[in-house]
């Protein structure tokens, strides 16, 4: 009994100790790579024998390198020093990307537990440079509020959340957008039988708009500087947006027109009872994130993405891909890696963009497969064709 | 058995086997301990900061709030008001909540509580239902279930139900008559203001009147002449006009609107916490001893009368300790107000940090209104229990 106190003495030194150093080892940078850790392989892919290495790829995740050449996970390369994020998410296996999960469209739970949309191929992408397997995601639904947070902490790899591109994000709230995946503007979604055809016929509106986003901003902007009355609702979360839409606590909700034009298909009682005014509030970029600070990682999400316009500006998509390989110009084999080391020089393998189209396909393949005609969705295209077609999609040269 | 032991005197002992020096030196532990915790937190935060290259300031409060409010107590421009002002804005918004919700879900919480204790079958069954419900069912599905399924059902605003005395109910919330200020409003609420003294010094003297019928409703009595001081000051000055509520485009205008935000949130803490209360009032009760009752009934007082004087003071004793954290836990559960869009404290500085990126500010700031809101609630709660407590000689 009398050396119960010093038990409890050496018990809270011991947590005083673990604390310490635990403490001490948060404040250094954590992710101090070796400059030669094992499994990064020593051998370089050789030009010539990358086509038939890569092909294999495609059918096996693990290639059988060229004899002697090691067996270690795909992702090797001695091209660059994999540090930061990058090396965070190569060790731990999967990505982990910070998506809405309630915005049809862009990035929907579905009935079959999949995530659907053009945000949740844009994660598929990434995962499929990364890991040449789109299944290594791990879907993070963030409300609208809470996902700079998320990011911020570190809690998500990448937001590629249907999130608009603004100074204050990219500068006060620490993030670093990457290239617009999808050019978008803020719409109102009225019924039809209001017959508003200007802003003005919405004076005394209700107006329903979600918490946390860009369009609370605008929509007051918009209306104030124009003198017309109105009372906002927000909602934390679309699915209470739109509930309440439907059954007419508000009599007109406000979004990116893309959104409103999934929301309704999605969500609303009778769709067809419902327009999307002519009226454009707003700039929306919809952009990526990622932390600020980790250039390496930033450039990673960075070229994926623009691996997508550069190949469909070259004609390749995903059915067309092993063809273009081995018989296309030089810009599509340097972009597919049959040429070059811009894969190793960002830290990924040298097929890194080849994976990214054959198992996802360039920026028209996921804009058909999610967006596109096909989908209830039908969205024009717009901004986001080409720049060769009239769009703004364009991507730096690959060299 | 003592014949091993050696004289206290004897030898000295060591200082680890020293109760006194061991105390103090694990109270020196404990202390190092958690100074080594807030450091640690600390640091962590200021490298978290370093990361994202972010700084610890709260200079963003200045700037100009450009979110519009859906209800706001006060007036309040998102073009030119800071978020300083928007934030107190969501306290007011919070304080509206806690207050009306601590009124009426202690009034439901004493009627529930007797009604439990009832000798009718039929009364005292109904209370059990509503207590095991509302107690064992989360808040958060309440308040949706009394949002999405009860509220947002009601007819919309062109099918309004309409209730004798112009008071419309819809599912843009329940629209009453109100009054409009005039010019000499203020002098009214002066002169109203002024008569309450007025009434308490009637009050007083009425008490001093030993007919029954003046001495026992003297409060009737006082109040009345305090209406009719008003009244007559209301016809004479006509401080208000009547608002009546109509539709006028899109929503109801004029008089007052209860919005459905509001009454969910308000109907859902109020029912929640009713059932917790309906179970402290009950204890408290049963906690009379049985002889006082008895005692109260063989002097002839009726049931109410015993109820009244004699049960519900003793009751209150054992009453208030867990009241005090049923009204604190009703202030804190307020902000589930964002599930239901209600503009409360917590909504509003969440679009606040979202906006600015000040996520770590804002959330301290969160974090000491809440604090101060409930400290102050259990401030007020301590003093009346320490002045019904039992006075012992």
């Amino acid at each position: 009994m009398k050396r119960y106190p010093l038990f409890v003495l050496v018990a809270v030194a011991l947590v005083a100790f673990a604390v310490g150093s635990c403490a001490g080892a948060t404040v250094t940078p954590p992710t101090i790579a070796a400059p030669t850790s094992a499994p990064q392989a020593t051998a370089v892919p050789q030009p010539t024998a990358a086509p038939t290495q890569v092909a294999q790829a495609t059918t096996a995740p693990q290639p059988t390198a060229a004899p002697g050449g090691p067996t270690a996970p795909p992702p090797t390369s001695v091209g660059s020093e994999v540090r930061g994020r990058l090396k965070t998410v190569l060790d731990r296996g999967t990505l982990i990307c910070g998506v809405s999960g309630q915005t049809p469209g862009f990035s929907a739970l579905e009935a079959d537990g999949s995530y659907q949309g053009i945000d949740a191929e844009f994660c598929r992408a990434v995962a499929a440079a990364l890991f040449n397997d789109v299944s290594k995601v791990e879907y993070r639904p963030l409300s609208a509020a809470a996902r700079f947070a998320a990011v911020q902490s570190g809690e998500v790899d990448v937001l590629i959340r249907n999130t608009t591109f603004t100074t204050n994000r990219d500068t006060a709230v620490g993030l670093e957008f990457l290239p617009t995946t999808f050019y978008d503007g803020g719409g109102i979604l009225v019924e039809k039988a209001l017959n508003a055809a200007s802003l003005a016929d919405l004076a005394g509106a209700t107006i329903c708009v979600l918490a946390g986003t860009t369009n609370e901003q605008v929509l007051t902007d918009t209306f104030n500087s124009q003198n017309i009355a109105f009372t906002p609702l927000t909602f934390p979360e679309a699915n209470a947006l739109y509930a309440a839409l439907n059954e007419g606590r508000c009599d007109a909700a406000t979004s990116d027109k893309s959104q409103l034009a999934g929301q309704r298909a999605a969500q609303l009682t009778n769709p067809d009872d419902w327009v999307i005014m002519d009226a454009t509030l707003s700039k929306e970029p919809l952009a990526p994130a990622v932390l600020q600070n980790d250039a390496q990682w930033a450039d990673v999400i960075r070229w994926v993405i623009y691996a997508t316009f550069y190949a469909e500006e070259l004609g390749v998509n995903s059915s067309n891909v092993d063809d273009k390989l081995a018989n296309g110009d030089t810009n599509t084999k340097r972009l597919l890696g049959g040429t070059g080391s811009l894969g190793p020089d960002m830290g990924l393998s040298a097929d890194a963009f080849y994976r990214v189209i054959k198992l996802v396909g360039n920026y028209a393949d996921i804009y058909d497969k999610t967006l596109g005609p096909n989908t209830k969705f039908n969205v024009p295209r717009g901004l986001n064709l080409p720049y060769t077609q009239g769009g703004l999609q364009y991507s730096p040269p690959f060299r | 058995m003592n014949s091993s032991l050696p004289a206290p005197s004897a030898a000295r002992v060591p200082f680890y086997r020293d109760i006194r020096v061991l105390r103090i030196l694990a109270q020196i532990a404990f202390v190092a301990g958690v100074l080594l915790v807030g450091w640690f937190l600390w640091n962590n935060m200021v490298s978290g900061l370093a990361r994202i290259g972010g700084t610890f300031s709260f200079d963003f409060l200045d700037n100009a709030a450009s979110f519009a409010l859906s209800e706001t107590s006060l007036p309040y421009d998102p073009a030119t008001d800071s978020y300083l002002y928007a934030f107190f804005i969501g306290i007011l918004n919070t304080l509206r909540v806690i207050i009306v919700g601590i009124v009426f879900a202690s009034l439901l919480g004493l009627l529930a509580g007797i009604a439990r204790l009832s000798t009718n079958w039929l009364i005292s069954k109904i209370a059990q239902v509503y207590v095991e419900i509302f107690r064992n069912t989360p808040l958060l599905i309440q308040l949706f279930f009394w949002y999405f399924v009860g509220i947002l059902k009601l007819p919309r605003v062109r099918d309004s139900i309409e209730l004798p005395g112009s008071i419309y109910l819809s599912n843009r919330g329940l629209a009453l008559p109100w009054f409009t200020p005039t010019d000499t409003f203020v002098l009214w609420l002066v002169i109203a203001g002024v008569s309450i003294p007025f009434a308490y010094l009637v009050y007083r003297l009425l008490g001093r009147v030993r007919a029954p019928l003046i001495y026992e409703w003297r409060g009737g009595w006082a109040f009345l002449v305090w209406l009719a001081l008003a009244l007559v000051a209301a016809v004479v000055l006509d401080p208000f006009l009547p608002s009546i509520p109509e539709i006028r485009g899109f929503n109801f205008g004029g008089g007052i609107t209860l919005s459905p935000e509001y009454a969910a949130l308000l109907l859902g803490l109020v029912v929640y916490t009713g059932a917790f209360i309906a179970e402290i009032v009950r204890a408290g009760i049963q906690a009379v001893p049985r002889g006082v009752v008895e005692a109260a009934r063989a002097l002839g007082l009726s049931y109410i009368q015993t109820l009244r004087l004699v049960v519900l003071p003793l009751a209150l004793r054992v009453i208030i300790p867990p009241l005090t954290n049923q009204y604190l836990n009703l202030a804190k559960n307020s902000s589930l107000a964002i599930a239901v869009g209600y503009a409360d404290l917590f909504y509003i500085s969440n679009t606040i940090f979202n906006q600015t990126g000040q996520t770590l500010q804002v959330i301290l700031m969160i974090m000491a209104a809440y604090l101060v809101i409930s400290l102050v609630l259990s401030a007020i709660m301590n003093l009346v229990n320490s002045r019904l407590k039992l006075v012992e000689r």
